[in-house]
């Protein structure tokens, strides 16, 4: 008979973590049914100790493709509790059937692409809604003549590493810092530094976003009011952190005031 | 007294609204990473922002100028309106269009201008501005330029050079339209620029048999933007506008803009509020005929007086004229056929062929597929369902149309 296994992660754990322990439990032949999945939370006492593995032996006998190793990394950085159990499912069941993740129509493929999509949405959030603001920074250091710019950011996953390419590619002869409360990037101009230390939250004021207003304000056209499009767009959740939302009901209440004259 | 920065912004980028486009999609992909420089594209463009009006800030659109020395009618910047007017330098925009990236706000720049003194001086000052973020900044971000369709040969392949887009716009969908309301303004040279920038931009994608690259040009190709409902074309006139545009000149994008009445009009324009259902029904038309292998005679030929339904989308309009074409067996139908069905798009008919191989798809699998049972349903059948009822009902349309609505007493 074989016995049920309890594999104990951090809640925030990788999926260089996750693989490691669905290696050993491949290795050992464990059915996605005979394991347990749990998250340790904060409430645990901390005798209450992580899974600890015998060293792994690298390299799996078992091989799955490319795509559903992709699609893995996807739902491993989505933030449900539920995300090592599906994976491992996935996994197990890949590896007897190597064309089921093209099957979106099963019920384990349709929960993994559901979570992948909404990590993808996150990550393409994260790009859309960053925004910087310029820190004056007195006397450089280093000498060096890159500008500093800090962000604070709150993403529902754990994108980080996911998206600090991006930024990096992008603004590259800056010196940047992006917090949030699931960790941080920041880039000195030769490298992005992740952590996944919780970051509290900083306000700059910076002169520029007065004339970013000004823009959000001209090019908006009174003529055309579609809120439930701009929502669609730009979730509610997000207008917190973008202070051009704030000026929305004097947009359109001057709106309705032109409509009527 | 001379104006602030800030007041300038106001009133160049108010004047740059009526332009529909913000896209940044669709050019090479670049990076700042390892060199100097700032910038970088993605394959798909960002919005960084929406406004109420429902559209979205991608780049920072403003025109250089809003003076101008032409009289089209439908232009908020016409020599006759009485519009604040303003300008700004070269530098100036450079400034801005560098602190904007910096802070993540836009993907790039959308330049437009007013003509001032002649075409050229003004395609010459449009070129310069992103020249100088190229070269002098190197900058990596998207630059979409408004051409000014007589402007010198020379200065349209400078202009490619440097931007990833270029774009003409023909304004009105018909000759007609077009020399009612923008006398100065000729269809034939407008169709001859974009005949000219097509061409550069198939001998840039083509290798010289030594090996030699040509000079890049525009690589994110041309997009253009006609006002609906400004004159009397018909949405069959502009869907065969657009198929000619998109066949013939092979543009990237045609844009469709509800002409929306603007502060000081001229008298020879309708009095109207913005068409933007119809806005709507157009480019609902336009993917058909982009992504799902519709041709712009099918949409419109059965519909009466060459106008779309406003009431539903122009694939279930269609769907409906053509009942004998459903139901559909989603489990046997070959693609194209798939892509008839109201209610499921391209990604959807992907997942169904992929599935498909797997197993006999029943109507509970669709919402793992992510397609909509409840407006698939009368057109499909599947082991568990068919719809014997609902294909030879008369009144479908009235099952499918909205519920009438009060109308406005003012």
């Amino acid at each position: 008979m074989t016995r049920l296994h309890v594999v104990t992660l951090p809640a925030d754990a990788s999926f260089q973590t996750w693989r490691d322990h669905a290696r050993e439990l491949l290795r050992n032949d464990t059915p996605a049914s005979f394991v347990e999945w749990r998250v340790r939370s904060a409430q645990d006492d901390l005798f209450a100790e992580e899974s600890v593995l015998p060293a792994v032996a690298e390299g799996c006998q078992r091989t799955v493709r490319r795509g559903c190793v992709k699609l893995l990394q996807r739902i491993l950085c989505h933030s449900s509790p539920d995300r090592f159990s599906l994976a491992y499912r996935v996994l197990w069941r890949a590896g007897r059937a190597p064309g089921l993740i093209r099957d979106a129509a099963d019920p384990d493929i349709a929960a993994a692409n559901h979570m992948a999509r909404q990590v993808r949405h996150d990550v393409h959030h994260m790009k859309s809604y960053v925004r910087f603001s310029e820190k004056q920074v007195a006397g450089s250091v280093s000498g060096s003549q890159a500008r500093h710019f800090v962000s604070w950011f709150e993403p529902e996953h754990h994108i980080l590493e996911i998206v600090a390419p991006f930024f990096a590619g992008r603004f590259a002869d800056m010196n940047w810092l992006i917090l949030t409360p699931k960790g941080s990037v920041a880039w000195d101009g030769a490298e992005a530094v992740v952590t996944r230390e919780p970051c509290a939250r900083e306000t700059l004021e910076d002169e520029t976003g007065h004339l970013w207003h000004t823009y959000y304000r001209s090019v908006f056209n009174p003529a055309r009011v579609k809120m439930n499009a701009m929502r669609s767009g730009m979730p509610r959740k997000f207008w917190k952190n973008l202070p051009e939302t704030g000026l929305i009901p004097e947009m359109l209440a001057e709106a309705a005031r032109r409509g009527a004259g | 007294m001379k104006r602030t920065f800030s007041e300038r912004l106001a009133i160049l980028s108010d004047a740059a609204k009526y332009d529909a486009s913000c896209a940044s999609s669709g050019t090479e992909k670049r990076t700042s990473k390892g060199g100097k420089g700032l910038g970088s594209t993605e394959s798909s463009g960002i919005c960084h922002a929406h406004t109420p009006d429902g559209r979205c800030i991608s780049l920072l659109k403003i025109l250089m100028t809003n003076f101008c020395i032409y009289d089209c009618a439908y232009c908020i910047n016409r020599i006759s309106s009485g519009v604040e007017r303003a300008r700004f330098s070269v530098e100036d925009i450079v400034w801005l269009t560098l602190e904007f990236y910096r802070r993540n706000y836009i993907e790039g720049l959308f330049l437009s201008s007013g003509i001032i003194r002649s075409s050229d001086y003004t395609m010459e000052e449009l070129v310069r501005v992103a020249r100088v973020l190229r070269l002098e900044h190197g900058f990596r971000g998207y630059i979409h330029l408004k051409t000014i369709p007589d402007a010198s040969p020379d200065l349209l392949a400078e202009a490619g050079l440097y931007a990833d887009r270029l774009s003409i716009n023909v304004e009105l969908p018909t000759e007609k339209g077009l020399s009612l309301y923008a006398p100065e303004k000729n269809a034939a040279g407008i169709r001859g620029a974009m005949g000219h920038i097509r061409g550069r931009m198939e001998a840039a994608a083509e290798k010289a048999p030594s090996g030699r690259r040509p000079p890049r040009f525009a690589p994110g190709g041309q997009s253009t933007q006609m006002i609906v409902g400004a004159d009397e074309a018909t949405d069959h006139d502009i869907l065969s506008s657009s198929a000619t545009l998109y066949t013939g000149y092979r543009l990237r994008r045609v844009y469709y803009s509800a002409f929306s009445p603007i502060p000081d009009a001229s008298a020879r324009l309708p009095v109207i509020r913005p068409p933007l259902l119809r806005e709507h029904r157009l480019y609902q038309a336009d993917w058909l005929f982009r992504f799902y292998g519709f041709g712009f005679q099918e949409i419109t030929e059965s519909r009466p007086g060459g106008m779309l339904d406003l009431d539903m989308d122009p694939k279930l309009s269609w769907a409906l004229d053509h009942r004998a074409l459903f139901p559909v067996d989603i489990n046997r139908a070959d693609r194209e056929t798939l892509l008839r069905i109201p209610g499921i798009g391209p990604r959807s008919v992907a997942a169904l062929l992929a599935a498909r191989k797997h197993r006999t798809v029943r109507l509970e699998d669709l919402e793992r597929l992510k397609i909509s049972i409840r407006k698939v349903r009368p057109f499909i059948t599947t082991p568990d369902w068919r719809p014997t009822r609902l294909a030879d009902r008369t009144d479908l349309r009235a099952l499918f149309a909205p519920a009438p609505a009060q109308l406005s007493l003012l």
